[in-house]
């Protein structure tokens, strides 16, 4: 053999020898120490295990921990347990599957798709003796029906359990978000064990982000059954530790408010406490009923909700990507003076329109016919393109995308809010990979009154001008306020990331809010008329963004195009604007002018946070003390 | 003696004279009978574990099928082929598992298995379980034995790369049968008993380690609750204490056939699988037990006795390692479903219902017979 190099053939031959000998043992001494386990199992304690394979009608039974509720900021219940009477099988006690969910079909309604989820659910691994739901939410009819011929059906057991209830959903379901049934693909993510019992499972928002501290740790209990499986008496048991409750920022009466506001429009608000940076009130109008997601939503149900034209089920405060318009300006301010293109005394001919060279395109001001000379306070106040086109076009758009990052844009810069979607901040480079093409002037210019490629969600307006009303101090925007029992916050909410953004002049910051609080009380601001009669002051900004186009394979008859076509309003703002305690953004789809639309909403819930509320505390206050008085 | 005769296959006299049939079709009539033996008895019993489905008997009976043509196959094949194929299928099987990382399909949270178009979805890690004993003896015996330090070196290395990548999948029961394999081609080829020594002094102090660095909390768990199975009634405790009932229960004579009373309630999970020698344990009892054993112990002694007398020290080193990964299949399934060891997804060999694992346990059983038959006429 031309096999490597010189081998002693006999004498490896009789190396292996030896090891095999070696190992022929040591599988000997094994299997006679696996033989003596076997031994000791089935000889010498084959009394315990026989007692304990005879009374194996003892089972242990999973104890699913009940959900923890979720609060708002005065203690007002948003989510809670309420229970429910569901039918559910013990595959393995069942006698005769299919014909035993034909007989139950013909004695109560039990709806196909129940059927075949239930049967999906079969041939998903479980444990032995696992209960599985079949149909929810049982009236008190059907209990009685299933009580009568109870003696037919072994395995079948009518069960109590929480389900989850919102009793503010049409206000709450887009800020909170909602539980449904456990999915196939999350069946596979969660921990078997610690779900054993458990059917629901956050599926959006509040109830998502923070599923794994509402949802608690099972509990299980050693139960003794007959023969069929019905429980006898329990004989130990390890209570479930419940899932925490939550408390959030938001106000509930806020949210009212705020859903009052947009009633019988389409929009979003977003309001939010700068020294917190606690979202107070965040709606997407028109909401929704999300119980009717928690225990499954019929198929007709969903249809109406998901092909309805004003798109309930779309939350807009988080996922709306709206063009900002004119309540860029702001951040375009800081931009343009931090950066040193412009300063406060410097000012621009507007003609009514702004030209990149002689003779090319006339990009117009929204006042046809030219406000003449401007300065930044005078074009902030009646919301003057031509000076912002100018200093956009010097800016250039590194700059401009620079600073508005600071503010949290093209990001999403939340730290608990799940499904915040980060909006579009354009740049060169971003222009040259999406549309393959360079960045023009022209880009520029667009993007200085908020419009062309820039997106923005209301939420990120909200954060924008919390910054400002934060004088540069960044607080992150969340809804999770406290924990009740005794572990701290902080331990749940993800850390805050930003560092504050610190001007060259940090006087320019109340410049910006005072050029803000001219467009509100100055004699000439576009939303002036929002700001008249108010005990406080208030800084904002208005804004309309173009609607471009709408979808082609959407049809809609001729009076709705008409009504869908109108601009966008939207505005900004905070309040009071020396010592802020409330930032809002305000988008009215198709609602026309940010300050004929927008801008009154957003004061109406100035005055609601700020004077109306308190002012019902107080006296709420005083009803439950006066009683404890008179004793 | 039975066992001289065990020994004494009357077809190995036939060395380099008339070649009788069984060597003509190279097979060993004394193993594949063991085998049949023990693959009937656990039909058998899998009849019983899968609650007398006989769908799930045919299935396996099927897999069975396909396992024997798959051992004839590599029975045919010279042991001179397996060498020369060695670092190709080695390379080949490392690129596999390295494409299961990167674009592998599973379930339950582990990547194992590759889903190439045109062809079956295969696991690459069951595969590594012929290729890296191969591709260790093929690196070994080029040189003399018993190794020098830096080959024993390389030929660990040649183990523990592929083991590491399967741990990644993850797949600890894989992965432990994987490394066995090689580490006993390295035993075999002569590490000397300092270096064992070593080896474990070694591994017993990054146990430790091991618990705090690398293992995940998962296989923590599974540890904890081998220690305490009442820690955990709803989970892996669960398999613990009801696998330890039934066995316990059977007694000396076992409750008869069928008769299993924790594997028919369903009290036992997984009863046709992983944890089919608790079914066996239920039903037939310690004897039932004895019988098993006695049958695995005879067909290591057979494979090994094969290993003893092959002709060159490639085949040597191959057929002494998968017999004695073989036995470990053996020694930590039966270990885990009767609570000495942790649970590790590793089925009792040739019983457990399932593919993958039979088929490529065979094909080592075809290996061995390929080593035994085909023998070069040499002049002692």
């Amino acid at each position: 053999m031309a096999w490597g190099e010189f081998k002693d053939t006999a004498a490896e031959r009789r190396l292996f020898q030896r090891r095999a000998v070696v190992m022929l043992v040591l599988v000997l001494l094994m299997m006679i120490g696996l033989l003596a386990r076997m031994y000791q199992l089935q000889i010498v304690e084959h009394e315990i295990y026989t007692t304990l394979s005879d009374k194996n009608r003892v089972q242990v039974q999973s104890v699913p921990p009940p959900r923890g509720l979720v609060y708002d900021r005065n203690n007002l219940l948003l989510a809670e347990n309420r229970p429910v009477f569901s039918l559910t099988l013990v595959p393995e006690r069942v006698a005769g599957m299919e014909a035993t969910l034909a007989r139950l079909s013909e004695i109560l309604d039990i709806a196909e798709e129940d059927i075949e989820r239930f049967k999906r659910r079969l041939r998903e691994p479980r444990r032995p003796f696992q209960e599985i739901p079949l149909s929810y939410d049982l009236g008190e009819e059907e209990i009685a029906r299933m009580a009568v011929h109870r003696h037919e059906f072994p395995g079948v057991e009518v069960r109590a359990e929480l389900v989850r209830y919102y009793p503010h959903s049409e206000l709450t379901a887009h800020a909170l978000g909602f539980v449904g049934r456990i999915n196939r693909e999350e069946l596979q993510r969660i921990d078997p064990v610690n779900y054993a019992g458990t059917n629901y499972i956050g599926k959006s928002g509040i109830e998502r982000f923070y599923e794994q501290v509402l949802h608690g740790t099972v509990g299980y209990q050693h139960v003794e059954t007959n023969a069929r499986g019905r429980i006898l008496r329990v004989l130990e048991r390890v209570n479930p530790v419940p899932g925490e409750d939550l408390q959030l920022h938001l106000d509930l009466r806020l949210q009212r408010k705020a859903y009052q506001l947009l009633e019988g429009r389409r929009g979003a608000i977003v309001a939010i406490e700068p020294e917190t940076g606690g979202i107070l009130a965040l709606a997407s109008v028109p909401g929704f009923d999300a119980n009717k997601f928690v225990t499954g939503i019929s198929v007709e149900d969903y249809r109406n909700l998901s092909t309805d034209i004003d798109k309930p089920l779309f939350n807009r405060a988080l996922r709306g990507q709206y063009p900002p318009g004119s309540t860029i300006k702001p951040m375009m301010a800081i931009a343009a003076l931090d950066s040193g293109v412009t300063n406060r005394e410097r000012r621009i001919w507007d003609p009514g329109y702004f030209q990149l060279r002689e003779g090319g395109r006339r990009f117009r001001n929204w006042n046809r016919s030219g406000d003449g000379w401007v300065d930044l306070k005078y074009s902030m106040a009646r919301s003057n393109d031509v000076y912002f086109y100018e200093v956009g076009v010097e800016m250039g758009v590194s700059v401009m995308s620079e600073y508005l990052a600071h503010f949290g844009f093209g990001e999403d810069a939340t730290l608990d809010v799940s499904g915040a979607l980060s909006g579009l901040l354009p740049t060169a480079d971003w222009k040259r990979a999406a549309r393959n093409e360079p960045w023009y002037p022209g880009d520029s210019v667009n993007m200085s009154i908020g419009q062309g490629f820039m997106l923005a969600t209301p939420l990120q307006l909200a954060t924008a001008t919390t910054l400002i009303a934060n004088r540069g101090v960044w607080v992150e925007p969340r809804l999770l306020k406290d924990i009740r029992g005794d572990r701290s916050v902080d331990e749940f909410l993800p850390s805050e990331t930003h560092e504050p953004l610190i001007l060259k002049n940090p006087d320019d910051w109340e410049y910006v809010v005072d050029t803000m609080e001219e467009v509100m009380h100055g004699a000439r601001g576009t939303a002036r008329s929002s700001g008249q009669g108010a005990s406080y002051r208030m800084a904002g900004k208005t804004g309309t963004a173009q609607v471009f186009s709408l979808a082609e394979d959407e049809e809609y008859d001729e009076e709705q195009v008409r009504e869908r076509l109108r601009d966008h309003a939207l505005f900004v703002g905070f309040a009071p604007s020396d010592n802020p305690k409330i930032a809002v953004a305000v988008i009215v789809e198709n609602g026309g002018g940010g300050s004929s639309t927008a801008a009154p909403v957003a004061r109406a819930l100035f005055d609601a946070w700020l004077e109306e509320l308190p002012a019902t505390e107080q006296s709420s206050v005083i009803s439950q003390v006066n009683p404890e008085e008179g004793r | 003696m039975a066992l001289g005769s065990l020994l004494n296959n009357p077809a190995d006299h036939n060395l380099g004279r008339s070649r009788g049939f069984w060597s003509a079709i190279h097979l060993d009539p004394l193993l594949l009978l063991m085998l049949l033996l023990l693959m009937g008895g656990g039909l058998f019993v899998l009849y019983s574990g899968a609650d007398r489905n006989i769908e799930v008997v045919k299935a396996q009976g099927i897999r069975f099928g396909v396992a024997l043509v798959v051992m004839f196959v590599f029975a045919q094949l010279d042991p001179a082929v397996f060498r020369r194929w060695a670092p190709w299928l080695y390379a080949v099987g490392m690129v596999g598992l390295v494409a299961v990382l990167l674009v592998g399909v599973g379930a339950k949270g582990a990547q194992r298995w590759l889903a190439i178009p045109g062809l079956p979805r295969f696991q690459p890690s069951e595969i590594m379980k012929l290729v890296v004993p191969m591709m260790a003896a093929w690196y070994l015996s080029r040189h003399y034995l018993p190794p020098r330090l830096s080959r024993i070196a390389v030929g660990l290395i040649i183990v523990l790369v592929p083991m590491a990548l399967i741990v990644q999948q993850p797949d600890l029961g894989t992965s432990l049968l994987v490394g066995m394999a090689g580490i006993f081609v390295v035993f075999f080829a002569g590490m000397s008993w300092k270096l064992i020594s070593a080896f474990f002094a070694l591994v017993s102090v990054s146990a430790p380690m091991m618990w705090f660095f690398v293992m995940r909390d998962y296989q923590k768990q599974r540890v904890l609750t081998l220690l305490d199975p009442q820690s955990d009634p709803l989970g892996a405790g669960w398999n613990i204490i009801q696998s330890k009932t039934a066995i316990g229960s059977g007694g000396m004579d076992g409750k008869g056939w069928l008769q299993g009373t924790q594997s028919h309630l369903e009290f036992l999970p997984e009863s046709h699988t992983d944890f089919i020698v608790a079914v066996l344990a239920e039903e037939f009892g310690f004897i039932g037990m004895l019988l098993l054993m006695t049958l695995y112990f005879l067909i290591i002694l057979r494979c090994l006795y094969i290993a003893v007398t092959a002709q060159d020290s490639f085949s040597r080193l191959l057929a002494g390692a998968l017999t004695m990964t073989f036995f470990i299949y053996i020694f930590v399934n039966v270990g885990m479903v009767s609570g000495l060891l942790p649970v590790v997804g590793v089925p009792l060999p040739l019983v457990s219902y399932g593919g993958t694992s039979g088929v490529t346990l065979m094909a080592a059983f075809g290996v061995l017979m390929s080593i035994h038959t085909h023998r070069r006429m040499i002049s002692a």
